[in-house]
């Protein structure tokens, strides 16, 4: 029960963060959804750094992930937004949008965990 | 106002999300992250649902932005990706991340089409 308590605290507050950027820097209608674009390269960025520090530094504690992880930073990424932004913007948009979604998530995970384990080796 | 209606879908969507995707990966004992891809599939198909409807601007702040925001996640896609990378499983890194992609990009095409033709 604390945990499920924690995801949707922390989901509250990733969501309430998504909303505000997505208010703080909107698009034009039929626009490249800049906003959202952001929260998801930005929240793997994130859960790469936080998967990396829970594993080294943290794996006693038991709602660290489901706060940060599971709820923050789950409730602050968008995967139903990425796909029907698709379909609100034009085809070529669209599928740059598409492409330049997935490529930057992967690699902000990849930065963040590379970056973080570099950071715990020194 | 509308940011307590975001909270509101938020609080429900996460700990939905939790849950439907254990209760998942339970069923199927896999490699392949099938809760993952199919609670994103989902959100996709039913936010994709709400738009095509059009909502009410509540309705689309509690439903969409909240329940369907923290209910899918793409926090999860590439680090799952990239973990099978990682073992080894190329095919299977590669198949998960083009097939959720596709497969909700088709459920939020699929959910605006039945909201088209219902309403």
């Amino acid at each position: 029960m604390p945990v499920l308590a924690a995801i949707s605290a922390g989901g509250v507050v990733g969501a309430v963060t998504r909303y505000g950027v997505g208010l703080a820097w909107p698009h034009r209608p039929g626009g490249f959804p800049w906003s959202t674009w952001l929260v998801n390269v930005t929240g793997c960025l994130l859960i790469g750094v936080l998967l990396v520090l829970i594993t080294r530094r943290r794996p006693d504690q038991r709602l660290i992930r489901p706060f940060w992880g599971i709820g923050v930073l789950g409730g602050y990424t968008t995967f139903s937004t990425a796909s029907v932004d698709v379909l609100r913007v034009a085809p070529g948009t669209g599928l740059a949008y598409l492409g330049l979604t997935v490529i930057g998530a992967l690699l902000a995970v990849w930065a963040g965990t590379a970056a973080t384990e570099a950071v715990l080796r020194r | 106002m509308t940011v307590l209606l975001v909270a509101l879908g938020a609080a429900i969507g996460a700990p939905l999300r939790h849950r439907a995707g254990r209760a998942i990966r339970a069923r199927h004992a896999s490699t392949f992250p099938w809760g993952a891809f199919t609670v994103n599939v989902a959100g996709s198909l039913l936010l994709g649902y709400l738009i095509g409807l059009p909502v009410a601007p509540w309705l689309a702040a509690v439903l969409g932005a909240g329940l369907c925001g923290a209910l899918s996640r793409y926090s999860t896609l590439s680090p799952e990706t990239l973990r099978l990378v990682r073992d080894g499983e190329r095919a299977l890194g590669s198949a998960y991340a083009a097939g959720s992609v596709l497969a909700g990009l088709g459920a939020a095409y699929a959910g605006l089409l039945l909201a088209q033709t219902a309403g």
